[in-house]
């Protein structure tokens, strides 16, 4: 039986399983709170503890799903292209106002987690936490933090931006439905922009286009702009 | 299998270049880039490759949870720092909502205004 509970087939069924029955609780409860992504990770975490299966174990056994990750940013480009006509219509309001977001999204997060006195692995970890997932973890491994940690807090907060997003937009008097849609993409990733979905196409567009824009320009000033504020902290 | 192909390929073109050039900046970005730039100089056809993107586009979600089961290594350090990781993120949540709204409204509101004088 041990055999079978530490066989690649298992885990990779389970890990399957676990998403499948979370995407089922959120179909039919509709609570934003129980994002599929989030239960699968709590169910599987609740089984490898009760079966007592090695963490290492589950790793090996489910890298074939992780391997993904990859080509499925390499797949972006597909939407990216869809969108490059409505891109170049207003490239420079998009392009500022991104460069604007990434910029302030990571200096932010890393001045004030360093002014509450975290430790450098978890700064760099937070911040890239505006962007996409698998983005955000490559970015965060690059850097030095923890690729594991950067995803649940990616995950988390966009999960928060998705509710409160056009909340906080209409408190600080964002009006423009385009500039809404776009900033709910560059702040809350997949899950901002599958808010935006629900809204219309059109909307979902508009943040897709934020959110792979934040993930490019995240992906490329990341490493400077920590280089950059390495110039006046140490970490 | 064409799709597989292309969509490989790329990843692999973008590994060879990181590999190459020692940027810091991971392989599937540049992947993703030199695939958009292929599309719209017409070398790849979206048919070629829609399909198996829109798969794995809509999957994404689904291909993080293995990395973030890997949380279970790292309790105890997210544990001694929880507060610091809520209260960063969180304004810095607030924070980018704010700023990148703002300048999308005042730069598109800059065009629409040069627009306007242009028409008059």
């Amino acid at each position: 039986m041990e055999n079978i509970l530490n066989s690649e087939l298992f885990l990779l069924t389970l890990t399957f399983l676990a998403y499948f029955i979370a995407q089922n609780i959120q179909r039919k409860t509709k609570l934003i709170f129980l994002n599929p992504v989030l239960l699968a990770i709590i169910f599987i975490i609740g089984f490898l503890m009760l079966f007592e299966i090695d963490f290492n174990t589950y790793k090996e056994g489910s890298r074939m799903i992780e391997f993904l990750l990859k080509p499925a940013i390499v797949a972006l480009g597909v939407p990216l292209y869809q969108q490059l006509g409505k891109i170049k219509k207003q490239a420079i309001p998009i392009i500022v106002s991104q460069l604007v977001g990434c910029i302030v999204g990571i200096v932010s997060v890393v001045l004030i987690a360093k002014a509450l006195g975290a430790p450098k692995e978890i700064i760099f970890s937070i911040a890239p936490k505006s962007v996409t997932t698998p983005i955000a973890m490559e970015v965060s491994k690059t850097l030095g933090g923890i690729p594991p940690l950067t995803a649940s807090v990616v995950i988390l907060f966009g999960i928060i931006g998705s509710i409160f997003g056009y909340e906080i937009m209409k408190l600080t008097r964002i009006k423009s439905s385009i500039s809404q849609g776009i900033s709910m993409g560059t702040a809350s990733h997949v899950l901002g922009a599958s808010k935006s979905m629900e809204i219309s196409g059109n909307f979902g567009a508009l943040s897709s286009i934020g959110l792979i824009i934040n993930g490019i320009l995240t992906a490329i000033l990341a490493p400077y702009i920590i280089q950059f504020l390495g110039i006046w902290i140490t970490f | 299998m064409r799709q597989v192909v292309i969509i490989l390929g790329y990843l692999l073109i973008g590994e060879i270049v990181v590999h190459l050039t020692g940027l810091k900046m991971p392989s599937s970005i540049i992947g993703m880039i030199l695939l958009t730039f292929s599309l719209e100089i017409g070398w790849i056809k979206l048919k070629w490759v829609a399909g198996l993107s829109h798969f794995l586009t809509k999957n994404m979600a689904f291909f993080f949870v293995p990395p973030g089961v890997a949380i279970l290594l790292y309790l105890d350090l997210i544990q001694s720092n929880f507060w610091s990781i809520i209260i960063a993120s969180t304004l810095g949540t607030i924070i980018v909502f704010a700023c990148t709204g703002w300048t999308h409204q005042l730069f598109m509101r800059h065009k629409n205004s040069f627009k306007k004088n242009k028409n008059a």
